[in-house]
């Protein structure tokens, strides 16, 4: 019994321990491709437009945002499923997107991407003669 | 095509698993056994519950909802959360991933049992339904006069 407690303590003391760590959330995403791009949905609620950063530097696009959520004074957590209000998430894109034509949009926490392909290499039909 | 950096970042998931098994470790059977109506910790909406002297705070992380199809009801303390999420995706596309959550869902949650389910507001902003629900009033402990 006694070694059971001991065995707890040593457990909490290791989590409590623990430096505190810079954690991000990983949105869940829907990406999907249709003739003029690739579109991407992300889930971030929570955040609002000026929380968030759609970066792209040379071929990573990196989506990060911030969860503002209005607590009141005294407040103690009884219940939470959402540990970190930091989001963050990067994908490799491919040469034909046009990276300064991608178009963003946020609402009701839904951050909507459209990355437009490079209008060259966008199918054209051919008509035949 | 879209190949994504294995960055350091922690998986929604891995993070509601990661917080179980310390609430485990810290608790484990020393703590009050978990409500009969609470579900899985990873399903959604996800929800924090907050308390203070006057009133409780129930956070749901679900965006993209439209307000108007939830189904938000308070019986005594026990709160009931329903509504449906539809993630929609255009005809003729060629998809690469769908993980966000598509469907109806339903979280009942049991609150302190001083709330005042006639004090009730919710909004929804950002993708985050806010509900505030008032506790009542403590009952003034009566004093009893020695004669």
């Amino acid at each position: 019994m006694s070694e059971n407690k001991a065995m707890k303590t040593a457990e909490s003391t290791q989590v409590q321990a623990r430096p505190e760590q810079e954690i991000s959330l990983r949105p869940p995403v829907d990406i999907y491709e249709d003739a003029s791009g690739i579109t991407l949905k992300a889930d971030l609620p929570g955040v609002s437009k000026d929380r968030l950063s759609v970066q792209v530097e040379g071929n990573n696009l990196t989506i990060e945002a911030q969860a503002v959520i209005d607590m009141p004074e005294g407040m103690e957590p009884l219940y939470a499923d959402v540990t970190a209000t930091k989001f963050r998430r990067s994908f490799s894109l491919s040469n034909e997107l046009e990276t300064d034509k991608i178009q963003a949009e946020m609402k009701d926490g839904v951050l909507s991407l459209h990355l437009p392909k490079r209008a060259e290499l966008q199918p054209r039909k051919i008509q035949v003669q | 095509m879209f190949n994504y950096l294995t960055g350091f970042d922690r998986d929604l998931f891995e993070q509601f698993d990661r917080m179980r098994r310390e609430m485990d470790a810290l608790f484990g059977d020393l703590g009050t056994p978990l409500g009969i109506r609470s579900s899985t910790a990873g399903s959604f909406p996800a929800i924090n519950i907050g308390v203070s002297p006057k009133q409780v705070d129930i956070y749901v992380f679900a965006a993209g909802l439209d307000p108007a199809s939830l189904d938000i009801s308070l019986q005594q303390n026990l709160l009931s959360i329903a509504g449906e999420r539809k993630v929609e995706v255009p005809e003729g596309t060629q998809v690469y991933r769908r993980e966000r959550f598509n469907g109806s869902f339903r979280r009942v949650i049991t609150l302190p049992e001083d709330v005042d389910p006639d004090q009730v507001s919710a909004n929804y902003r950002d993708g985050v339904l806010h509900i505030t629900v008032q506790r009542r009033e403590e009952r003034q402990p009566r004093k009893i006069e020695v004669k």
